[in-house]
């Protein structure tokens, strides 16, 4: 294997970490992640926007990995659980934050997330506005209850270029990472 | 026609709609994983609603948080009411927003400009 799932998350480590999580993302995890955040970040007393900001960025983000982490085969997933996924929320500075989250795809999907996301960072405030508002009025709920709206929602609030990266772990399948910086 | 009476949880909001006053209300946080089952009652209610509406509608949205899986809900919701709002019941949607939460603002805004129903933003100072 090429890509080592558990030096990527020591490295995730570092810094000042409010919460890092690596296992099954589950409804019962979401919650329990959003209360620790949540009273944490009462604790920073930050400013109640970016406190705001950096739960909907979490909440996004945690359902993305909820709604389209794909079960793994055996041999691909090793000693991780199921529905596996890795998140940290990490303070950069006085209310700035990144959360990071990654998860494993099939290499067909990362064309898909790749175009997506390179769109999405190539939009101005404005158009952001009319694509979220396009994918609002016109795209139906999958019966998951993903809307494809999560990036674009991610992407509007921080005000921040999405940065990712895929991690090659065999030929079929890619570690996803996504960085999501919240200022 | 029973109202809706649903108490607040963590991820969902407190609903209360009723026919005799033609008051609803939606006010919380609502970030399920899956936003379909818990605002599906929402839509028929109103569809039952729009056959004997009352002459004014009110509805007072006040949301703390929500994720995009319940915005294309609340659509839904705002959908139908812009249906009675063109039949027999002057529809006005109240849509609260804290003080400094332009994103809150901003989504009511976004809602405004797709729907056709009177809107009001209403700031909540503290």
């Amino acid at each position: 294997m090429s890509f080592d799932i558990n030096e990527y998350y020591k490295q995730l480590n570092e810094g000042e970490v409010l919460l890092s999580y690596k296992g099954s993302i589950t409804s019962d995890l979401i919650s329990n992640v959003l209360e620790v955040i949540e009273e944490k970040l009462e604790d920073l007393n930050e400013t109640s926007k970016i406190r705001k900001k950096v739960y909907n960025v979490l909440v996004e983000s945690l359902q993305n990995l909820f709604h389209h982490i794909d079960e793994l085969p055996e041999e691909v997933r090793g000693d991780m659980e199921s529905k596996f996924g890795v998140l940290v929320v990490s303070r950069v500075d006085t209310n700035v934050y990144k959360i990071t989250t990654g998860n494993v795809v099939t290499s067909g999907k990362i064309k898909f997330l790749k175009d997506k996301i390179d769109k999405i960072n190539s939009l101005t405030a404005d158009e952001l506005k009319d694509m979220y508002k396009f994918i609002l009025n016109h795209q139906k709920l999958s019966a998951k209850g993903g809307g494809g709206l999560g990036l674009v929602d991610i992407a509007r609030k921080t005000g921040n270029k999405l940065d990712y990266n895929f991690e090659n772990l065999t030929s079929e399948y890619y570690f996803f990472n996504l960085d999501v910086t919240i200022s | 026609m029973e109202p809706i009476i649903i108490d607040g949880t963590a991820k969902t909001p407190t609903v209360k709609f009723d026919s005799t006053t033609g008051v609803m209300e939606i006010k919380g946080r609502s970030i399920p994983e899956n936003s379909i089952e818990f605002y599906k009652p929402m839509v028929d209610w109103l569809d039952e609603y729009a056959k004997s509406s009352k002459d004014q509608t009110v509805v007072n949205v006040q949301l703390e948080y929500f994720n995009t899986s319940s915005s294309k809900c609340i659509l839904d919701v705002f959908k139908k009411l812009e249906a009675i709002n063109k039949g027999g019941s002057k529809v006005l949607i109240n849509w609260y927003y804290e003080e400094d939460d332009e994103d809150m603002l901003e989504a009511g805004e976004d809602y405004e400009s797709i729907i056709r129903v009177p809107f009001k933003m209403i700031e909540i100072v503290e």
